[in-house]
């Protein structure tokens, strides 16, 4: 009921463009459980997210929306009172029972998270950080990928003339596209953003929207917000989540055009 | 009712303004009586001197060995200070992020060694040094206080760490560094300010200590060219000064003073010197 005639055509092409290839979604969570010291944090959850799509997460405050990010890219390994359960496979690979290292794992990744973290170095030299790690040590080779991401976040005119100025010179907004700037250096299939435009300001947030938009032809994405408005502007598949369970995952015509339960026809109306 | 309220407004502001610059006041009032009371037996021969015969009594020489056997210690003890310490803060707050209670504990022990007296590091210090049989040395007086400023430069590095937002940890992380190469290329960026805090106050603590190498370090009229010599430290000298009968004596003993100071003050502008250069590109 929201979407406007137009967003549900270029819906369709895209559904069409894709139907030759074997769609295997690319992450698929089963039966995850996360136990915290007094609360059951998520329940059960079962879900597949779809290659070179947007999946919205969605749900109100404290359902447990970055518990499951921190799953995927275990972060989780922080803290120690969290006790994790169940499988997580990316590919065909299950990370929770992997002898694969975790760096490598978390390489998959891209992370955004609701405030940016530049790293305490120059603007370069957070590009450049993600390649430094996996051994590429050509200046050539990593003045190429700087620019080119910095590029594919809009930011490269910005920056261009002073790359070795602090990273936290730049305003939250531009910060926030090096940080993704930064994690798409390390050549991840996944992004992990979670609450990503909160903290910046409309014209920003616009930007990183439209970011995803197109970085979605690359990359799968998944995207925790709670803005209603943008969650149908960027949702190609919706995930509703309530205290730890998973409620509806379909399409963003089935769950905003026709939700089928009470919870989540109360949080598109006011929110939570 | 509102009266009160602004009279009580008052009473606070003006008190603890009071407090703040009368603590100023006191340390000015150290200084001045130091300059005023030293600076007639400072000159040159102080600081390039070595004590002659007779220096003791009133006659020629200067505590240049005082100075450089505490420069030695201070620097050597810090040197193994920042070995020992830097590695151990990061660890506390890195590899141990997972485990809160077991970082508590090792915290609450090196609160518990700051907290011990300097005497007796010396005490240990010098029993350590009888088991080796070693004599009194400068290597023996530089252990001794790299194990007395050990503690502080860990936690005073630690206790800035552990301020860093979660979210620069995560995020490093979640690019693929593994746990060394986030304490390393991440939190000791972030932390060098820190850093360089816990480097100063260790250095300052060390340089100032007495009781930590009357028994270690031993004392010589001679500047130490070897580790296994004994060496003088400037707050011995003022101590064996200011005990002097002879009036000029005594008046050495705060220009010696005035040494001591002048040089924390030196490493202290260097260290924040550093601190403010190295820290432009850091997460505020
Ligand atoms: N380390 C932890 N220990 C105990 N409980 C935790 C821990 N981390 C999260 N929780 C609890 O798990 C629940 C889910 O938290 P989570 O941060 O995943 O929610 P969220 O959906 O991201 O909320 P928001 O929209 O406000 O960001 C909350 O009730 C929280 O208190
Ligand atoms: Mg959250």
């Amino acid at each position: 009921m929201f979407l406007t005639e137009t967003e549900t055509v270029s819906r369709q092409s895209d559904k069409l463009t894709v139907k030759n290839e074997v769609q295997l979604p690319i992450l698929r969570v089963q039966h995850l459980n996360v136990f915290a010291a007094q609360n059951h944090i998520l329940k059960d959850v079962n879900l597949e997210i779809p290659r070179n799509k947007v999946t919205v997460l969605l749900g109100p405050s404290g359902c447990g929306k970055t518990t499951l990010l921190k799953c995927i890219n275990k972060l989780t390994d922080l803290y120690r009172e969290l006790r994790v359960s169940g499988r997580i496979f990316i590919e065909s690979e299950d990370i929770l029972h992997t002898s694969t290292n975790i760096p490598s794992i978390r390489q998959k990744m891209g992370l955004l998270s609701q405030r940016p973290f530049p790293l305490p170095v120059s603007i370069y030299k957070n590009v450049s950080y993600g390649l430094k790690l996996k051994g590429i040590r050509d200046k050539k080779l990593i003045d190429f990928s700087v620019e080119k991401h910095l590029r594919e976040v809009g930011l490269w005119e910005e920056v261009k003339h002073r790359l070795n100025a602090p990273a936290t010179s730049l305003s939250i907004g531009q910060q926030q596209r090096l940080c993704l700037a930064r994690g798409l250096a390390v050549k991840p299939s996944i992004i992990l953003a979670d609450e990503p435009t909160s903290a910046l300001d409309p014209i920003s947030s616009k930007i990183i929207e439209n970011l995803f938009r197109d970085l979605k032809k690359h990359y799968t994405i998944i995207l925790v917000t709670h803005v209603l408005r943008q969650a149908i502007r960027l949702a190609d598949h919706v995930i509703f989540m309530y205290d730890g369970e998973i409620i509806e995952q379909g399409s963003p015509e089935e769950l905003f055009g026709n939700p089928q339960t009470d919870k989540l026809r109360a949080y598109l109306v006011d929110g939570n | 009712m509102r009266r009160i309220k602004i009279l009580e407004e008052k009473f606070f502001v003006i008190l603890s303004a009071f407090m703040t610059y009368s603590l100023i006041a006191v340390l000015g009032f150290i200084i001045l009586v130091i300059f005023v009371k030293g600076y007639s037996a400072l000159d040159w021969d102080m600081v390039l001197k070595t004590p002659k015969g007779g220096y003791y009594y009133g006659g020629e020489g200067g505590v240049l060995n005082a100075i450089v056997g505490s420069v030695y210690i201070a620097f050597g003890a810090t040197l193994i200070a920042i070995f020992i310490g830097m590695p151990a803060a990061l660890y506390i707050n890195v590899q141990l992020v997972r485990y809160k209670r077991t970082q508590n504990t090792i915290r609450y022990f090196l609160d518990a060694l700051w907290g011990i007296p300097s005497i007796v590091y010396g005490a240990f210090g010098f029993a350590l040094m009888l088991f080796f049989g070693m004599n009194a040395s400068l290597l023996a007086g530089i252990i001794t206080v790299a194990l007395l400023i050990s503690p502080i430069m860990v936690r005073t590095f630690d206790e800035v760490l552990s301020t860093i937002p979660k979210g620069l940890h995560e995020a490093s992380l979640a690019l693929g560094s593994t746990r060394t190469e986030t304490a390393f290329k991440v939190m000791f960026k972030q932390g060098f300010p820190g850093f360089i805090t816990a480097v100063l106050l260790s250095f300052g603590r060390g340089i100032g200590d007495a009781a930590s190498v009357l028994f270690t370090a031993g004392y010589t009229d001679r500047v130490p060219t070897n580790l296994d010599e004994p060496a003088a430290t400037l707050p011995l000298a003022i101590f064996f000064q200011l005990g002097s009968p002879i009036p000029e004596v005594r008046d050495r003993a705060f220009a010696s003073s005035i040494i001591l100071t002048v040089i924390i003050l030196i490493i202290s502008l260097t260290a924040r010197y550093l601190s403010k250069r190295y820290s432009k590109t850091n997460l505020k």
